[in-house]
């Protein structure tokens, strides 16, 4: 177990220091990220609907459709010049490059939100400091359900024939359960419902990451195999 | 082309349901003719979940033995499934404007998960279709036909959860406990009988695989 983790962190920091000195996906996903939450304003009626009540469901799909931006990339850097043939063959087990792959990728996604939440209190105007805790460990936890599930699913898209076209197609019905429990448990935290009203939410979006890490860390050996 | 005995046993089956259902069973006293859509809906929705769960097994299989005779029973299944739950995403709308007054209710969880499930099953046939290995595509929609099978649960208690805080219908859901002797042996015949129909369908769309697979590998002979 200890020697799958230190391989799969070599990974991640391999994929975050190719990341660091482009910052070429992680730039279009923050601007991305903050174009979808301007746009969106004007999207509805501000005297019909209130920045609170529009925030949640703006802050999570766009988390799940800047995310895919970034997954996009993790296996897209591998296709050039056979990049994956090199990383197979090395003595990584495959569950490693799996997790290693979605750990950069966990990385990615957690720092552009940490860019779009702020951005939404500010654009938004909302009050997040109160519910900073219980909007983090949803953010975690949605976090962690749509990078298992995009990583393996990037994995596969980049070897077919729609490659970019496929990975939403492929990810977005997977995405839904955490899209609307994310986006219900945060409305239940803006309108300043107590913290245990969103206790079913949070369990729901801890299940679906037990079940998709372990599915998708034992599904991907099935994806290279050659 | 030889129509084999499966489809006219099924066709069969399935016109005589019909007959009965039409002229054979009791009107609903509520809803009157608009209940007689209970008998291509309910069936039609249990031969999609039979479906996708068939894919699921044989996909899980697949991956253990590699025999391709498991993928193209997938495929053809899966295939199957969603021409089935399009005729369950059709039919429950038109049953649900005059008794709903709507066609379309986000509150009614079947109905809703119904459409997640059509949404997975079409991009499982869009992900084959944009592979061109055999082999490959057969890893990568067994891959996806297992977790597609996982997904299903979690969008049903999604989707529970956020109904159950929203307005309940009014008008009497259709499936109640009680249903007249009559009514549940015409349910009971048509669930059969859409049965035999599955995998007279399953059977048709495997042939044809059995054919494709075959011209390929001689047109690949042959260059």
């Amino acid at each position: 177990m200890a020697d799958i983790l230190s391989a799969a962190w070599l990974i991640a920091r391999k994929d975050l220091s190719i990341e660091f000195r482009t910052r070429s996906a992680f730039f279009s996903a923050v601007v991305f990220a903050l174009l979808g939450l301007v746009i969106f304003y004007y999207a509805w009626d501000p005297t019909a609907v209130t920045a609170t009540d529009l925030a949640p469901g703006v802050l999570w799909v766009i988390f799940t459709f800047s995310g895919l931006l970034g997954l996009h990339r993790s296996f897209g850097v591998e296709t050039a010049d056979h990049a994956i043939d090199g990383l197979l063959a090395s003595p990584a087990s495959r569950e490693a490059i799996f997790l290693g792959k979605a750990i950069a990728n966990l990385i990615f996604v957690g720092a552009v939100q940490a860019i779009a939440i702020p951005a939404l209190a500010l654009f938004y105007n909302l009050r997040l400091g109160a519910v900073a805790g219980p909007l983090i460990a949803i953010a975690i936890l949605a976090a962690i359900g749509l990078v298992a599930v995009g990583t393996l699913f990037s994995a596969m898209a980049v070897n077919t024939r729609l490659a970019e076209l496929l990975l939403p197609m492929l990810a977005l019905p997977f995405f839904v359960p955490i899209v609307i429990a994310a986006a219900q448990a945060t409305a239940k935290l803006l309108s300043g419902r107590p913290v245990i009203e969103v206790g079913a939410w949070l369990k729901l979006l801890l299940a679906f990451d037990i079940v998709f890490v372990a599915a998708c860390t034992l599904a991907y050996p099935f994806t290279v195999e050659d | 082309m030889k129509i084999s005995w499966l489809s006219t046993l099924a066709g069969a089956a399935v016109i005589g349901t019909f007959i009965r259902a039409v002229f054979f069973t009791t009107l609903e006293a509520r809803q009157g003719a608009a209940q007689k859509i209970f008998y291509i809906h309910v069936p039609a929705a249990w031969v999609a979940f039979l479906a996708f769960f068939l894919v699921a097994v044989a996909s899980g299989v697949y991956l253990w033995l590699r025999d391709p005779r498991l993928d193209r029973f997938a495929e053809s299944s899966a295939e199957v499934g969603v021409v089935f739950t399009t005729v369950v995403l059709i039919t429950g709308p038109l049953w649900a404007k005059p008794i709903w007054g709507t066609f379309w209710a986000w509150w009614d969880v079947r109905l809703v998960s119904t459409l997640f499930l059509w949404f997975i099953y079409v991009s499982y046939i869009v992900l084959r279709g944009a592979i061109e290995s055999p082999e490959l595509r057969a890893r990568y929609s067994a891959v996806l036909g297992i977790l597609g099978a996982l997904l299903i649960p979690f969008i049903h208690l999604s989707v529970y959860l956020f109904a159950t805080m929203h307005p309940m219908p009014i008008v009497g859901k259709p499936s109640a406990p009680s249903l007249p002797i009559g009514m549940l042996i015409t349910l009971m015949i048509s669930l059969v009988s859409f049965t035999l129909l599955y995998f007279a369908f399953v059977r048709a769309r495997y042939n044809y695989a059995v054919e494709r697979d075959a011209a390929a590998a001689r047109a690949e002979h042959d260059a």
